[in-house]
């Protein structure tokens, strides 16, 4: 998709006028943080889970190229193919290679976010293959060509009044002529104008939220039962996943899938968690006849050995944005790119460049839910850190703002005169706002007081008090 | 070089070595064998007539039905009544499993039985399912010749039958005995766990049932839990 990161400030300006975005992002603040906190009680066992994932997930990454070739072993075993791909580019042309082997004509999709890493559906669009998502949240965002705006909610920004509309001037050619506003009634005319898609469709797409090096399985998750009919009608599924998805056995998956569902909607399980290993075999009635893996590096095996690698334990479950105020303020698609959240915010500097995503590590107030909640303990608040430093070290940013930051580091270096320039600026600001104490504009600081007063300091300095009340001072 | 070999070098340059010596590969290969279970959950290790309970208390808190007949030749016509009370048409998708096939469904001469894979046009499909996991509510469907997967997702409804006798109380004692069923062959082509009946909360995060696979599913225990 287009990166727009550099354009996050824009972004939120526009993302806070948006009412029904606010609308829609009232809604994940309590819907889904609410459904997770009684998942979580639900379970004694949840916060022990949750270091055996992050401990399953550790361990595969210290091995990582030991499960990747395992992974790839069983898949051939079971007759499928596995295509290496480092790059977006090579995943595209791998896809397209795999459509054009078998003449495809048409691709039903699951959801997947590696799909819209590499910008798949533009890809095969521009090669004259239509590719059709099946999720319905994905369904209605490709009908409204917009990317994701959630990881597991693609289409939580949009009313359904949107959607409406949408059905609207898309399902009129299969005869709906009527604008249908009941919210069932839109599920149940999507289910019928996809139906007949599933079993046309040459070739099915699906993501992979785990593949089990043990068997050879990919594993998807969904609660629309979408990615099992995208998979077993078409003559040839193609799975696209990025590398740090393998994970050693089933009992390995079983201990991540008990703190997936729990964190993402609140669920204890998803509806469907399909495990696909191989084409369908001699006796099989169904199934399709090829079974590929299109395994995406992306920047990944980059991160291995550094401070990153944490970052590739993600399940992509959502519950970091889910619990983020800033998330929950701007929406998905400030963030500019394919991950939003704590997760993007951390994540999209590698993938796109810090230069490019230097705004999203300082979409943050470290208030830390998001490492709270994660259900692998990724230290999210640490790296956003980590790449506020390499901001600065690396000189990326507007020169007034790394002035500032020098300036702050010069005073607090030195102790002794950052109290006496604060008691200065304190009783200067005191003093400027007069009787009131209040002051209606602070200059370098508009953006404070265009829209609300500044309150000026009272009395005396915190260390002044301090001292005065008997408090030590180095 | 490859894409591959370039992945595999840059994951070990990182990591500050070569390929994983033999010692080392042999560590984690037998930890793939041994199938060693993580930590489960304590909610259901419990004796099978409590799964039962957990089981279907939590399918229906899902929004799926249950219900259960002691003697596997009465499925046929708890079948029926189902379909009578949903007003559902009398065609039934059969998966061609001895384990249905084999009931006396002829003395029901009004329900029209067709065995095979799922088909757009089918409104009721029956399975049997290869496991249930109490802690979850969950069924496991194992593809095989008697068990086409698309049974489980295209017919609008959905009945699945479980022979209480497979009942597990964990995800990983369901895996046990897939791999004791299944021996050399590996997984099948399709494992599919499925936790009630297909919903999506994608229009503003409002729930509706239906979505994609069935909007009704309904689960008929078989057995009185004694062995054969």
């Amino acid at each position: 998709m287009q990166v727009s990161s550099s354009k996050f400030k824009e972004n939120a300006h526009d993302a806070l006028k948006d009412d029904n975005l606010r609308a829609a992002l009232n809604r994940v603040k309590t819907g889904f943080t609410t459904a997770r906190a009684n998942a979580a009680e639900g379970l004694p066992e949840f916060e022990d889970l949750r270091d055996k994932a992050r401990d399953i997930k550790d361990h595969v990454l210290e091995n990582l190229d030991y499960y990747l070739e395992y992974f790839e072993q069983k898949v051939i075993e079971q007759g499928g193919q596995v295509h290496w791909c480092s790059n977006a580019s090579e995943a595209r042309e791998a896809v397209l290679k795999i459509c054009r082997d078998v003449d495809a004509k048409t691709v039903t999709k699951g959801k997947s976010m590696i799909t819209e890493e590499i910008a798949l559906n533009k890809f095969l669009a521009a090669q004259g293959i239509e590719p059709i998502e099946t999720d319905l949240g994905e369904y209605i965002i490709q009908l409204a060509d917009e990317p994701p705006s959630h990881i597991i909610g693609p289409a939580v920004h949009k009313t359904k009044e949107q959607v409406t509309e949408l059905f609207h001037e898309h399902h009129q050619q299969y005869g709906y002529t009527e604008r249908e506003e009941d919210p069932e009634k839109l599920v149940g005319e999507a289910r019928a104008v996809l139906r007949h898609k599933y079993v046309t469709a040459d070739v099915g797409i699906t993501g992979a939220n785990f593949l089990v090096a043990e068997t050879g399985s990919t594993v998807i998750v969904t609660n629309e039962g979408n990615g099992d009919l995208t998979q077993s009608l078409p003559e040839t599924h193609v799975v696209v996943a990025s590398l740090e998805k393998v994970i050693p056995t089933l009992e390995d998956v079983s201990t991540v899938m008990r703190v997936l569902a729990r964190s993402a909607t609140g669920q204890e399980m998803s509806v469907y968690t399909t495990f696909s290993t191989g084409p369908k075999r001699d006796t099989d009635l169904d199934g399709p006849a090829n079974f590929h893996v299109v395994l995406l590096d992306g920047g990944r095996s980059e991160m291995i050995g550094t401070e990153l690698q944490e970052l590739l334990r993600c399940i992509r479950c959502g519950a970091c944005m889910n619990h983020c105020p800033v998330y929950h303020a701007v929406g998905g698609h400030s963030y500019g790119w394919v991950y939003p959240g704590p997760i993007g915010a951390a994540l999209n500097p590698q993938m796109v460049g810090l230069e490019e995503a230097r705004d999203l590590p300082n979409a943050s107030s470290f208030c830390g839910r998001c490492e709270e909640v994660c259900p692998v303990r990724i230290p999210l608040p640490k790296i956003l850190r980590h790449w506020r430093e390499e901001a600065f070290e690396k000189q990326v940013g507007p020169k007034p703002e790394r002035w500032g930051i020098e300036l702050w580091g010069f005073f607090a270096k030195r102790p002794w005169l950052y109290r006496r320039v604060t008691r200065l600026a304190a009783s200067l600001l005191s003093m400027m706002a007069g009787k009131k104490g209040r002051l209606k504009s602070l200059p370098f600081n508009n953006g404070w007081t265009s829209v609300r007063d500044l309150p000026a300091p009272q009395g005396s300095t915190f260390m002044a008090q301090w001292k005065s009340k008997g408090g030590r001072v180095k | 070089m490859s894409s591959k070999e370039k992945i595999l070098g840059r994951i070990r340059a990182n990591k500050g070595r070569g390929p994983l010596k033999k010692e080392h590969a042999d560590i984690l290969s037998e930890r793939i064998r041994e199938h060693s279970h993580n930590l489960v959950p304590k909610r259901g290790l419990i004796p099978l007539e409590d799964q039962i309970d957990l089981f279907c208390g939590k399918l229906e808190a899902l929004a799926a039905t249950t219900e259960r007949v002691m003697d596997a030749k009465d499925l046929p016509k708890k079948v029926q009544d189902y379909l009578k009370e949903h007003n559902l048409p009398s065609r039934i998708k059969m998966s061609p499993s001895p384990e249905l096939t084999d009931l006396p469904w002829k003395d029901l001469p009004t329900l029209e039985i067709v065995t095979g894979a799922g088909a757009e046009e089918d409104v009721v499909g029956i399975s049997p399912a290869f496991a249930g996991i109490a802690e979850t509510g969950t069924l496991m469907m194992a593809s095989g010749a008697e068990t086409p997967s698309t049974v489980n997702f295209l017919p609008e409804n959905h009945i699945a039958v479980l022979d209480i006798r497979k009942m597990k109380g964990s995800f990983e004692e369901a895996w046990d005995l897939l791999r004791e069923k299944n021996g050399d062959q590996g997984m099948p082509r399709t494992v599919n766990l499925i936790s009630g009946p297909s919903r999506t909360a994608d229009i503003e995060q409002r729930l509706i049932m239906g979505a994609h696979g069935p909007k009704n599913l309904h689960v008929i225990l078989v057995g009185d839990g004694e062995k054969d």
